[in-house]
């Protein structure tokens, strides 16, 4: 009675069955209908024993909890700002989630510490059931995105720039001597030499061009190499 | 329909661009053509031809149209002043308003609206060339540039106009047919439970006649659920091979 339809890496699409039975279970973007499973949106098969997860290929940003992510101040209030975080959902960040020394706010002004247009990496501590976003920025790794230049990427493909346990993003910072903050909404700040800014910018383009390759890594050290050699002269 | 052609329309069961009476135009589609949208998809049906272009999840303004519990869907279906015989002068008519709310209405039981709540999916039609059954065009489109941004959805929506001609049930009418014919029916629906989400009819049918147009509707639309799905698929395809 229990039959599963697809295999590992298997491209799906909204509506595909992808198994029979309740000894499956549906993860990631994929549901249960009754005794079926089908995806509900385009997408890789991830089977894993009785798990299968349709990995998402496209779609916009939605926040999830404790994900790291790089925000744009787009607005002050008095107890603290807006934060852009390229979703449907804007962020708030408190004036105590925001800087760790006591601030008088009759006497303060917050666009001392964030002014309107500033990026920084900020965390998500909570999502209200009403979609209100809460982020934090004052501890480590949080930090204000001083200078630099911001890229946008899909959402889909961060997980591809970052690699197994970060290998390619810690070789990109290596290589290019960079300071390199990546967020889980698909904003990316570079900050170094500006010529080695724009590589970097243009590498990581490629990567999420060519995410589908195998042994992109050492492909991408390659090139990176290369180009650093040829810009700095 | 309504007016009277002195041409016969269907000679021995032929009609006149060839086709048997059962038999669909050819049926083109090509997804994520537009980089700027979050998802967007192309169709040629025939002489007809749609774009389609999805943005969202995004904010909604203005804020009076937010829903607490899920997301505002709204399509504009708009025929480019180039896309008739006859100028078609630009902006929205009360037709075209009035297809507009007919189409969101058919795509919404497809989506996940609840998964994103306050927020707002807007879709844009755009017809390129029009020869009938451009509404069906419309939603087909629609379907895969929905799939295509990513957005969650229980299912595609397939969607197809047949009618009646010189006394005769045909699939899927050309613009003369149209005109001339006796009836139009079109319909959307989502191919994996049969459910149907648009149903309408234009001009006279019997009860047994409209039933086997739903009939004859429903296989055709398998026909393009699959074709759906496989341009779907070909704008992916590299991403299966390989890869970590």
């Amino acid at each position: 009675m229990d039959k599963i339809y697809v295999k590992d890496r298997d491209i799906v699409v909204p509506g595909d069955l992808l198994a029979e039975g309740l000894n499956y279970l549906p993860s990631g973007k994929a549901f249960r209908e009754n005794e079926k499973i089908f995806a509900s949106t385009i997408g890789l098969i991830n089977i894993k024993g009785r798990v299968i997860k349709v990995i998402p290929l496209a779609g916009k940003y939605m926040p999830k909890k404790d994900d790291i992510v790089v925000g744009r101040v787009i607005g002050i209030s008095h107890h603290g700002w807006q934060i852009d975080i390229n979703s449907a959902y804007n962020a708030d960040l408190n004036v105590g989630e925001g800087v760790s020394e006591y601030i008088d706010l009759n006497k303060t002004n917050l666009s001392k510490y964030f002014d309107i247009g500033d990026y920084m990496l900020a965390g998500i501590i909570n999502i209200s059931e009403s979609k209100f976003v809460k982020l934090t920025a004052k501890n480590r790794p949080y930090k204000k995105l001083a200078g630099g230049n911001i890229i946008e990427v899909s959402p889909t493909k961060i997980p591809r720039i970052i690699g197994k346990q970060g290998s390619m993003i810690k070789m990109l910072k290596e290589e290019s001597g960079c300071n390199v903050a990546v967020g889980q909404n698909g904003w990316i700040w570079i900050k170094g030499i500006p010529e080695n800014e724009a590589i970097v910018a243009r590498i990581i383009k490629t990567i999420e061009a060519e995410s589908h390759t195998t042994g992109l890594t050492d492909k991408i050290k390659e090139t990176l190499k290369k180009e650093i050699k040829r810009g700095g002269k | 329909m309504g007016g009277t052609s002195t041409e016969k329309l269907v000679i021995k069961n032929k009609r006149l661009d060839g086709r048997k009476l059962n038999e669909m135009r050819k049926l083109s589609i090509k997804a994520g053509i537009i980089p700027n949208a979050d998802g967007s998809a192309e169709l040629a049906l025939g002489e007809t031809k749609v774009i389609a272009a999805v943005y969202g999840p995004r904010e909604v303004l203005p804020k009076h149209l937010q829903k607490q519990d899920r997301a505002y869907l709204e399509c504009i279906y708009d025929m480019a002043s180039f896309s008739t015989p006859e100028r078609n002068r630009p902006g929205p008519s009360r037709r075209s308003v009035e297809i507009s709310k007919v189409i969101t209405e058919g795509l919404a039981p497809a989506i996940f609206l609840e998964k994103y709540p306050k927020t707002k999916i807007d879709i844009y039609l755009e017809i390129t060339n029009a020869n009938a059954g451009t509404r069906c065009a419309a939603m087909t489109a629609a379907a895969v540039a929905l799939a295509d941004a990513g957005i969650e959805m229980r299912d595609l929506v397939a969607s197809i106009a047949s009618g009646k001609v010189d006394g005769q049930l045909a699939l899927d009418l050309a613009q003369k047919e149209d005109n001339f014919g006796e009836a139009d029916v079109p319909i959307a629906v989502m191919p994996r439970t049969k459910e149907i989400t648009l149903l309408q009819m234009d001009g006279d049918l019997t009860k047994e006649e409209l039933q086997k147009i739903i009939q004859m509707n429903l296989k055709a639309c398998d026909e393009i659920y699959k074709v759906q799905k496989q341009a779907l698929k070909n704008s992916y395809k590299g991403a299966s091979k390989n890869g970590e």
